[in-house]
């Protein structure tokens, strides 16, 4: 059995972990909230853009701009968005593990895939992975604050610089949605070419009035999309990430509590079994001098 | 017919307004339109500008940014950058960023790279100032 002073020196230890999850916990506890308040505030203008694009791309011949077009079956690139930091659950190896079965499984038919990663720990995981084709990592690209604009909209345009010049046929987007702190939704969505939205033949489809014309709005208004596409996805995956490690390191708090009450208990006993040992020794000494 | 229109306005960081409307003007790229129920269809891109609309008899205005309007079924949705409601703006900063803009255009030669920056922060400037207390 541990000695007294090992089971104290445990006790400490495990009080130090929880301390730490425990202020974790508040952290992502703090910045959940404000994550959270920025993903919901960018749905309806993202879900809007999408709403207009998919019609949009109903109305028009794919001819009319490089963004639209459908190009065949060859290479497609995968976007994958993860965190830069562990200590989240499964977090980062869920949405990993989504990425690499997307593209095991092939359901959308693409000769081969590459990967753009965004967040270290997609890239710890995949790299080890055979058969998976990294073109670009990008860590440390939302850091620990607040995910702003213009870095998706960087991603952006990297995306679509891509696209039109890096031989690939169709981008997907692969993200964790957030649902609530508890739940993530692993996410995946066809970014390019832009798909149109599903309509039974009887709908009346009306042409649009375009100013200043078809091309010079789309020009303006399909990178934008990309653009918004992919803001979205970094904000939802941030609020994901910092539900999933709230939940992680409160389960970590309550594990730490359980051991301490345990391990106390264990000191407990062995204090109380030394006092006895003790007394019975000073009993019997005395009994033998009598 | 219809009698009323639908208006949404969007920005990326929040819905800023989503109300049935009588009437709506707004500064198209090409120039500034007016939108009525049963409009046709109609997609277009905006600029800078000053977007107004009509409940009854009240009319409010909007400071918009860079965006597009799509106008379908009468519903008119408006995506913006930013959208600023004339009782939100804060006249003083307006005023301030103005003065700034003014400033920093009169240093600046013409083929700068942040004389573009400086015109565009000059004209959202002023497109504030403008629209600032005319609601009310």
């Amino acid at each position: 059995m541990a000695s007294l002073k090992d089971i104290k020196k445990r006790i400490g230890t495990v009080k130090n972990t929880q301390q730490i999850t425990k202020a974790m916990k508040m952290v992502s506890a703090a910045k959940l909230r404000r994550a959270q308040d920025a993903v919901t505030a960018a749905r309806p203008y993202a879900d809007k853009m999408h709403d207009v694009l998919s019609s949009l791309a109903l109305r028009v011949d794919e001819e009319i701009h490089p963004l639209l077009e459908a190009r065949g079956k060859g290479k497609a690139l995968v976007v994958l968005v993860t965190g830069d930091r562990g200590l989240c659950g499964g977090f980062n190896t869920n949405i990993s593990k989504a990425a690499e079965r997307f593209i095991r499984e092939n359901k959308e038919g693409f000769e081969s895939y590459e990967l753009l990663i965004v967040g270290r720990k997609g890239n710890d995981y995949l790299k080890r992975r055979a058969g998976m084709e990294i073109i670009k990592v990008h860590e440390h690209l939302v850091g620990s604050g607040q995910v702003s604009y213009p870095v998706g909209a960087l991603l952006g345009q990297e995306v679509i610089e891509h696209y039109r010049s890096g031989g690939y046929d169709g981008v997907f987007l692969i993200y964790n949605a957030f649902q609530s702190a508890m739940t993530q939704v692993q996410t995946v969505t066809q970014l390019l070419p832009i798909v149109p939205k599903e309509v039974d033949e009887n709908t009346h489809v009306a042409e649009y009035i375009y100013e200043p014309s078809a091309t010079g709005v789309l020009d303006q208004i399909l990178p934008k999309h990309i653009e918004v596409q992919i803001f979205r996805s970094l904000l939802e995956s941030a609020a994901s990430e910092h539900g999933a490690r709230m939940t992680a390191m409160d389960s970590a708090s309550k594990n730490a509590s359980e051991m301490i009450g345990k391990l106390t208990l264990q000191y407990n006993r062995a204090r109380q079994a030394a006092i006895t040992k003790e007394l019975m020794e000073i009993i019997s000494g005395a009994e033998s001098i009598k | 017919m219809a009698e009323k229109l639908r208006l949404d306005l969007v920005t990326p960081y929040k819905r800023v307004l989503s109300e049935e409307v009588d009437e709506v003007t707004a500064p198209g790229s090409i120039g500034e339109f007016g939108v009525l129920p049963d409009h046709t269809s109609l997609l277009t891109t905006l600029k800078v500008g000053e977007l107004t609309y009509k409940q009854g008899n009240e009319t409010f205005h909007v400071a918009v940014n860079w965006g597009y309007v799509e106008v379908e079924d009468n519903v008119m949705t408006v995506l913006v950058e930013t959208a600023e409601p004339a009782d939100e703006i804060d006249l003083e900063r307006a005023k301030a960023a103005l003065g700034r803009a003014e400033e920093a255009l009169k240093t600046l030669s013409g083929d700068d790279k942040k004389f573009k920056v400086m015109e565009a922060a000059l004209e959202r400037a002023m497109i504030r100032v403008q629209v600032a207390g005319k609601n009310r």
